[in-house]
């Protein structure tokens, strides 16, 4: 177990920087899910921790060591690949032990380690097997199996998940949150799913472009996004956004393009005279009010009902408790709760709402 | 089914409808062809061998003298061992050299397509070509080998490449090197780019040195790769021909007489029909052991058995 920093790390492909300055801290033992759109450069930061990627400039520090020129083998860290990356020629047993065998560790020994963590991750009767005769779940067990018996300082998951199907992926998810709980060691885990990353992280760093937008728990990025990217990114369905300009008189109520008005509660540094974002969670628009949505799509899915309608010609996704009869084309009335809107800058994107 | 009148018919109805009858018929066109183009040539040279044939008198079966004859020839025991030698060492040098040159290609180089290309050129220039090149190359007197060497103070006379027996067997021994390194060189560049780059960073995070990955990981998921190469390049190295027989035509002699070269050299220039053939003949049982030990090397190891991905 250890804690991480970067500080102000930066990556460059030939003349291409793809990460621009990324500096995180990460406590002993803490589970950081490091979550982005594709191409933003999670990966790269990743490979940069282990080794497997020069660091172009800045630092990366695991417990107290400064590791920028350390190779991967001394790093005392431990990957789980996208696709496993287990060894075809060997069999699960000596792939979870191959570390140790590197070592030139005893027979006996290596065999004393891996049983216990066949026995966590319920291996145990495929340990003879060879990885071409597993499937997909099996196959990234046995990848979690090599890291576990090597018990290092970090472990890294690079978007572990995404080669299983959707039922596996949520039980995957809760194993792999119980093994951290158990084994507490710090982890850092790679997705590009915010789902993945709300469940799972003791704190999440969500990434875009090569920079850092924010860095917290789950739910004070869901309830406090710093900007409008963080907003849109985190959240399912995501957050609606809706342009317009706080009231000149009543700086407590937000009118959009057309003149809807909407009151909030917050409105922190917002001004009047500036263009602003509203950003509302679907969950936050209830039935009964005076505010006007024109439905465009009903989905119900059971214990909720989607509704996806328009405000002014922005789309708003509602999601409600209730079912609802209305269909297509209907006039909606509702209400906003005024606690739960966030106010951003329409032109840097920044939140103001305090 | 059961009232089925003519034989004739069911025989036919059997060819058309069973999987194994329309399988026969599928094959036969590719039958006939080996049959025609490589079991008639092979036959009658396997015949020629127990014949007195010389050029331009069919010969008549005269059993296994000819082998009984080859048995006690010193010059063809020469010639296998020539044959033995050659292929051993050229075949491990080729081997070791070619591995050598795939992993440096595998590496990130400046210019490296531009490498992969030139490593194929002794592969595209014929044979006789190259082998004229190092007639030249190996030329008593003239050879740049020598000149430089020379120059450069380290001999005083030229070297005699190709005059001496061992000289001109490390000689021949280096053209075929020399030719034969694109083929396993760029087989196994092949071979190497289809290990998946992750299994040497997750060998790398698991502590092990670069020594370490190479033996561990490299090397066995590039066996089956290097079983097939390797066949290849010893059945090419131990039927070789032209370069030998370009430069040294067996000599000096008998020094790099090879069982090609031998079996040609008394089948055409000096009309033994028969006894040249014999010598082919008994060329066949190294090459089947050759190919036998291949069969196995080729079989699908324990760990690419199974599910695909
Ligand atoms: N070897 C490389 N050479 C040049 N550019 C690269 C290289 N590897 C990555 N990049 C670029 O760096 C950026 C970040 O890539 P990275 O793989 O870290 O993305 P990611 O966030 O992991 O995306 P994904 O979710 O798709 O895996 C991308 O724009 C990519 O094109
Ligand atoms: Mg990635």
């Amino acid at each position: 177990m250890a804690t991480v920093m970067f500080r102000d790390v930066r990556k460059a492909f030939g003349q291409v920087e793809v990460l621009h300055g990324v500096s995180v801290d990460i406590e002993e033992g803490q589970f950081v899910v490091l979550v982005g759109p594709s191409g933003c450069g999670k990966s790269t930061l990743l490979r940069m921790l282990a080794g497997l990627e020069h660091i172009t400039a800045g630092e990366i520090v695991i417990g107290d060591r400064v590791v920028n020129t350390l190779p991967p083998k001394d790093r005392d860290i431990a990957m789980v690949f996208q696709n496993y990356a287990l060894y075809p020629h060997i069999t699960v047993a000596e792939n979870m032990g191959f570390s140790l065998m590197l070592k030139g560790a005893a027979k006996t020994d290596i065999e004393a380690k891996v049983r216990p963590a066949a026995e966590i991750l319920g291996l145990t009767h495929l340990l003879d097997r060879y990885p071409r005769q597993l499937s997909g779940g099996q196959r990234q067990r046995v990848a979690m199996g090599r890291a576990i018996v090597r018990n290092p300082q970090v472990f890294l998951f690079d978007e572990p998940l995404s080669n299983l199907d959707a039922k596996l992926r949520v039980s995957m998810r809760s194993e792999i949150k119980n093994l951290h709980q158990r084994l507490k060691t710090t982890t850092v885990y790679v997705t590009h799913d915010q789902i993945e990353a709300m469940t799972m992280a003791d704190k999440i760093v969500v990434m875009h472009d090569g920079i850092v937008e924010q860095v917290g728990e789950p739910l004070e990025l869901y309830d406090r996004p710093a900007n409008l990217f963080v907003a849109g990114f985190i959240g399912s369905p995501a957050m609606n956004m809706t342009p317009g300009r706080l009231n000149d008189d009543d700086p407590g109520v937000f009118v959009t393009g057309q003149g809807q008005r909407i009151s909030v509660a917050n409105v922190g540094a917002a001004k009047p005279g500036r263009d602003l974002i509203c950003g509302i969670r679907p969950e936050a628009i209830h039935l009964r009010g005076d505010v006007a949505l024109r439905v465009k799509v009903v989905e119900p899915t059971g214990s909720e009902t989607h509704v996806v309608a328009d405000l002014d010609g922005n789309e708003m996704t509602c999601v409600f408790r209730e079912r609802i009869k209305a269909g297509p084309g209907d006039e909606l009335k509702v209400s906003i709760d005024p606690e739960a809107i966030h106010l951003f800058d329409a032109e840097g994107g920044q939140r103001l709402s305090a | 089914m059961q009232a089925r009148p003519a034989r004739s018919s069911s025989i036919l109805g059997w060819l058309l409808e069973s999987r194994n009858g329309l399988g026969l018929l599928f094959m036969l066109p590719a039958a006939v062809f080996l049959l025609c183009f490589l079991t008639y040539p092979l036959g009658l040279g396997v015949w020629l061998g127990f014949t007195d044939a010389r050029i331009g008198r069919e010969g008549i079966f005269i059993g296994l003298e000819n082998y009984i004859w080859l048995f006690d020839d010193p010059v063809f025991w020469l010639s296998v061992f020539n044959t033995m030698l050659y292929t051993v060492v050229a075949s491990v040098l080729k081997f070791a050299l070619g591995l050598w040159l795939a992993l440096i290609l595998n590496q990130h180089l400046p210019f490296k397509t531009f490498f992969r290309a030139i490593i194929l050129l002794p592969w595209v220039v014929p044979t006789v070509l190259s082998a004229l090149a190092f007639w030249w190359i190996y030329d008593s007197q003239f050879s740049i080998i020598s000149y430089v060497l020379m120059n450069l103070g380290v001999i005083n006379e030229p070297i005699n490449f190709l005059g001496d027996p061992t000289n001109a067997r490390a000689s021949v021994i280096a053209a075929n090197v020399w030719r034969g390194i694109p083929f396993v060189a760029i087989s196994l560049l092949a071979g190497l780019q289809t290990i998946p780059q992750s299994l040497n960073e997750a060998a790398a995070l698991d502590g092990a040195t670069s020594w370490q990955r190479f033996t561990k990981i490299t090397l066995p998921l590039l066996t089956p790769i290097i079983a097939v190469v390797m066949t290849f390049s010893v059945l090419f190295t131990f039927t070789d021909f032209q370069l030998i027989y370009v430069l040294t035509r067996g000599g000096p002699v008998n020094a790099t007489h090879l069982m090609a070269t031998l079996s040609f050299q008394r089948a055409i220039p000096g009309g033994q029909l028969g006894e040249g053939a014999a010598i082919a003949v008994a060329m066949i049982p190294f090459l089947l052991a050759a190919i036998l030990f291949s069969f196995f090397g080729l079989q699908r190891r324990k760990w690419q058995q199974g599910g695909g991905d």
